[in-house]
C-alpha cells in the first residue's frame, strides 16, 4: 500500500509560545486507510490537519501528500483532498444545492459535472427532498450532512474529517458513517479526528494517539487494544493520557 | 470564468436574501434624499417665497420712522403685526409668542429726530467740502440711533442674516433720503419736491440672477439638483455597511476556512463581491435619479433635470461606485468583527461626507479644512456631479474632477491588497 500522507521531522510552533507544538514528528498514513487521530484538547490534532492541508505554514520538516510536498505544490494538492471542518463551513443563506454548486466551482468542477455530483451526493445523504431549502432552516444533523457533502463534492482522494458527527441525531450519524465507509471502499483515504471514541472504533482501522504534540501510540486498532489489554479506545485513551482535565 | 460566474451568483443570492441589508442600501438613502431635499426646498421657499412673521413696534411718530416702517412692509418678506408703541419690552416678548413672530423690530421714540440731526450734520459736512457755507451749523450726534431686533433663539444665524440684510437695505434708503433732503435744503433753502423724492426713491438697479454654466446653457439650480447627486454618492458609499460586514462575516465563518482549502485564490471572492456591489451602487444611483425625475414633482419638489451628457453621467456614477466598493473592501479586510466594520464604516462615511461638502458646502468650510476636503472621495464625486448637473461641464471638466477620485480608488485597492497579503489571504 502506498503512502497517502508522509510526515518527516515536522516542527511547528505558534509565534510567541516558548514550546513547539511538534518537534521531529513522523507519521505515515497509508492510501485507502481509515486513519483516526485522537488526543485530549490541545494535543495538536487540528494543528496537524492544518499543516497537512496547507492552512498552517510549518517551520521545518516535510509533509508529502500523494508523494508531493505540500508547501511547494499547494494549489495542485488542494485538488486531491477534501476537508470537512468541525464548524459548519457553508453559507446558511443558500440552499444545499446552491452551496454545492458554488463550492464545486471553487474545487475546479465545471457546471454540468458540479450539478451531476451535487445531485448524487444529496441523494446519498438523504437531502434530495430539501435541496432547495435554505440551510439556515435545517436541523444540526442536516447541516452536518450538507457540510460533509461539500467536502466530498469533488471526489477527493484524501478526506479530512474534524468531528464530522458532533451534535447530530442517531440517524444522521448513521448516514454519515455509512457514507464514509462507502467512500473508503471506493478508495478514498479517511483522516478522522473526534472525541467520540465509540464511533472511531466503528470507523477507523489505523489509530494514532496524540498528546502534547507527540504520538503516544500508532498502530492498527486491533493491535493497540491487544497490546494494551483494553476492550475499547476509551480505556486505552485514559491509560495513555491520564484523567486530568485538558482545557488549555 | 465559470468559477467567477458561480461566485457572483452566490453573492447575488446572499445579497437578495438579506432584507435588512437591502433596506440599508436602498430605502435609507431614498428616504434621506427625499427628506433632505424637501427640507432644503422648504428652507429656500421660506426665505424666498414665504413670509416671516414680524412684530413691529414703532415708538416714534416722526417721518423717518414711518418711512422705515413702510419700507419694511414694502420689502414683501414679512407678514407684519403691529404692537402698541407704549408697550414695554417684557410685554413685547410675550406678544411675540402670541403672534408666533420670529422677529420683532423696535423703532425707538427719538429715531426720526436723531436720524434727521445726523443727516443734517452729514449734509453740512458735504456742503462745506463743496465750498458752500450752510446757514446753520448742527452738532452731530456720535452715531445713528439703533433699531432693536428681538428674535426667537430658534432662528438660525443664516435666517437672521438675511432678515438683517433686508432691514439694513430699508434703513439705508431712509437714511440716504434724509441726507439728500438735508443737502437739497442746504443748497436751495427749500424742501425737496415730492416728485424728485419719488424719482430718487424709484431709481434703483435691479439685480438679475444669471447662473453661469460651463457650456453657456442656463441650468437653474434648485434643491433637487443639489441634493440628488450628493445623496446618491452618500448611498453608494453606504454599501460599506453591507459589503464590509459581508466580508468580515465570511472571514470569521467556517466557510472561509473551507475556501482556503480549495484550489482557488481568495481574490476571486473579492472580485466577485466588488462586481456584485458595484452593480448595487449603479442600481442605487438609477433608483434615486428616477425618483428625482418622476416622484419628486408629485410630492411638491422640483423635478431632477438629467444632464444631456449621459456618457459623462455614467462615467461619474461608475467611478463613484468603484471607489465606494474599494473603500468598503478596505474596511472589511481590516475590521475584525462585524461590529467594527459597521461602526468604522458608518462613522467614516459620515465624516467623509461632511468633509466632502455633502452636509455643508465645501466653500463654507474653514480654511484649515481645505486640504482635508481633498482627501474625501465623496468630495471629488460630488464636484464631478455638480460640474455636470449644475455647471453643464464637458467630459474634460468631469475627468479633471474624477482624476483624484481614481487615484484614491487605486490607493484603496492597494491598501486592501496589502492587507490581504499580510493576512495570508492571497
Amino acid at each position: 500500500m502506498k503512502d497517502a500522507i508522509s510526515i518527516s521531522n515536522l516542527r511547528f510552533s505558534y509565534p510567541g509560545l516558548p514550546e513547539p507544538v511538534f518537534e521531529n514528528l513522523n507519521l505515515v498514513i497509508k492510501k485507502g486507510s481509515r486513519f483516526g487521530i485522537f488526543g485530549p484538547n490541545g494535543a495538536g490534532k487540528t494543528t496537524l490537519i492544518g499543516c497537512i492541508t496547507g492552512l498552517i505554514k510549518y517551520q521545518s520538516g516535510s509533509i508529502l501528500l500523494n508523494g508531493l510536498e505540500v508547501v511547494k505544490n499547494l494549489q495542485h494538492i488542494k485538488k486531491q483532498f477534501g476537508y470537512v471542518p468541525q464548524d459548519f463551513s457553508l453559507y446558511p443563506e443558500l440552499t444545499p444545492m446552491e452551496n454545492l454548486m458554488f463550492f464545486a466551482s471553487w474545487a475546479g468542477l465545471n457546471k454540468s459535472l458540479s450539478k451531476k455530483r451535487a445531485l448524487e451526493v444529496l441523494e446519498i445523504l438523504g437531502l434530495s427532498g430539501v435541496k432547495n431549502k435554505q440551510v439556515k432552516k435545517f436541523s444540526g444533523g442536516m447541516k452536518r450532512r450538507v457540510n460533509l457533502a461539500i467536502g466530498v463534492i469533488h471526489q477527493p482522494e484524501i478526506l479530512f474529517l474534524d468531528e464530522p458527527t458532533v451534535g447530530v441525531d442517531i440517524h444522521s450519524r448513521q448516514a454519515i458513517i455509512s457514507y464514509l465507509k462507502k467512500l473508503n471502499s471506493e478508495g478514498t483515504t479517511l483522516v478522522y479526528t473526534s472525541h467520540q471514541l465509540s464511533e472511531a472504533e466503528e470507523l477507523c482501522d489505523d489509530v494514532a494517539l496524540f498528546d502534547e504534540g507527540k504520538i503516544r501510540v500508532h498502530d492498527s486498532l486491533p493491535n493497540l487494544l491487544k497490546q494494551h489489554r483494553h476492550d475499547g479506545l476509551e480505556g486505552l485513551f485514559l491509560e495513555l493520557t491520564g484523567k486530568k482535565f485538558r482545557d488549555s | 470564468m465559470y468559477k467567477l460566474r458561480a461566485t457572483i451568483w452566490k453573492d447575488i443570492i446572499i445579497l437578495v436574501r438579506d432584507r435588512v441589508g437591502l433596506i440599508f442600501m436602498f430605502a435609507m438613502p431614498i428616504i434621506l434624499a427625499i427628506v433632505i431635499t424637501a427640507t432644503q426646498n422648504s428652507t429656500f421657499e421660506l426665505v424666498n417665497n414665504n413670509k416671516i412673521n414680524l412684530l413691529l413696534c414703532n415708538r416714534d411718530t416722526g417721518t423717518a420712522a414711518t418711512e422705515f416702517a413702510k419700507g419694511i412692509k414694502d420689502a414683501g418678506m414679512f407678514k407684519i403685526s403691529e404692537a402698541d408703541k407704549k408697550i414695554d419690552v417684557a410685554s413685547l416678548k410675550l406678544l411675540m409668542d402670541k403672534h408666533d413672530a420670529l422677529v420683532t423690530i423696535e423703532i425707538p421714540a427719538d429715531f426720526s429726530d436723531k436720524l434727521k440731526i445726523h443727516a443734517n450734520a452729514t449734509a453740512e459736512k458735504a456742503l462745506k467740502d463743496f465750498g458752500v457755507e450752510p446757514d446753520t451749523l448742527t452738532t452731530a450726534t456720535d452715531s445713528l440711533p439703533p433699531v432693536n431686533m428681538l428674535y426667537n433663539p430658534v432662528l438660525q444665524s443664516s435666517f437672521r442674516q438675511s432678515i438683517q440684510g433686508a432691514l439694513q437695505s430699508v434703513l439705508q434708503m431712509v437714511q440716504t433720503k434724509q441726507i439728500l433732503q438735508s443737502l437739497y435744503a442746504g443748497l436751495n433753502n427749500s424742501p425737496m419736491p415730492d416728485s424728485l423724492q419719488q424719482e430718487l426713491g424709484a431709481a434703483r438697479s435691479v439685480i438679475r440672477e444669471i447662473p453661469v454654466s460651463k457650456t453657456g446653457k442656463a441650468v437653474i439650480p434648485n434643491a433637487t439638483q443639489h441634493n440628488i447627486p450628493a445623496w446618491t454618492i452618500f448611498a453608494m458609499f453606504f454599501v460599506v455597511i453591507s459589503l464590509g460586514s459581508s466580508l468580515v462575516r465570511e472571514k470569521n465563518s467556517g466557510s472561509f476556512l473551507r475556501l482556503k482549502t480549495l484550489p482557488t485564490n481568495y481574490s476571486m471572492a473579492l472580485i466577485s463581491k466588488q462586481f456584485t456591489y458595484l452593480c448595487v451602487t449603479l442600481l442605487q444611483a438609477a433608483v434615486i435619479f428616477l425618483l428625482g425625475i418622476y416622484l419628486f414633482p408629485h410630492i411638491g419638489l422640483p423635478a431632477l433635470s438629467i444632464p444631456s451628457n449621459i456618457a459623462g453621467l455614467f462615467l461619474i456614477t461608475i467611478s463613484c461606485g468603484i471607489c465606494a466598493v474599494s473603500f468598503a473592501v478596505c474596511i472589511g479586510i481590516f475590521a475584525q468583527t462585524q461590529e467594527q466594520a459597521n461602526g468604522m464604516g458608518a462613522v467614516s462615511v459620515v465624516l467623509l461626507a461632511a468633509l466632502g461638502g455633502l452636509l455643508v458646502p465645501a466653500f463654507a468650510m474653514p480654511q484649515s479644512f481645505k486640504y482635508l476636503i481633498r482627501l474625501s472621495p465623496l468630495h471629488w464625486g460630488l464636484e464631478a456631479y455638480y460640474s455636470l448637473f449644475l455647471e453643464g461641464g464637458t467630459l474634460k471638466h468631469i475627468v479633471l474632477n474624477l482624476l483624484p477620485l481614481w487615484a484614491i480608488t487605486i490607493l484603496l485597492q492597494l491598501i486592501a491588497f496589502a492587507g490581504l497579503k499580510k493576512k495570508n489571504l492571497v
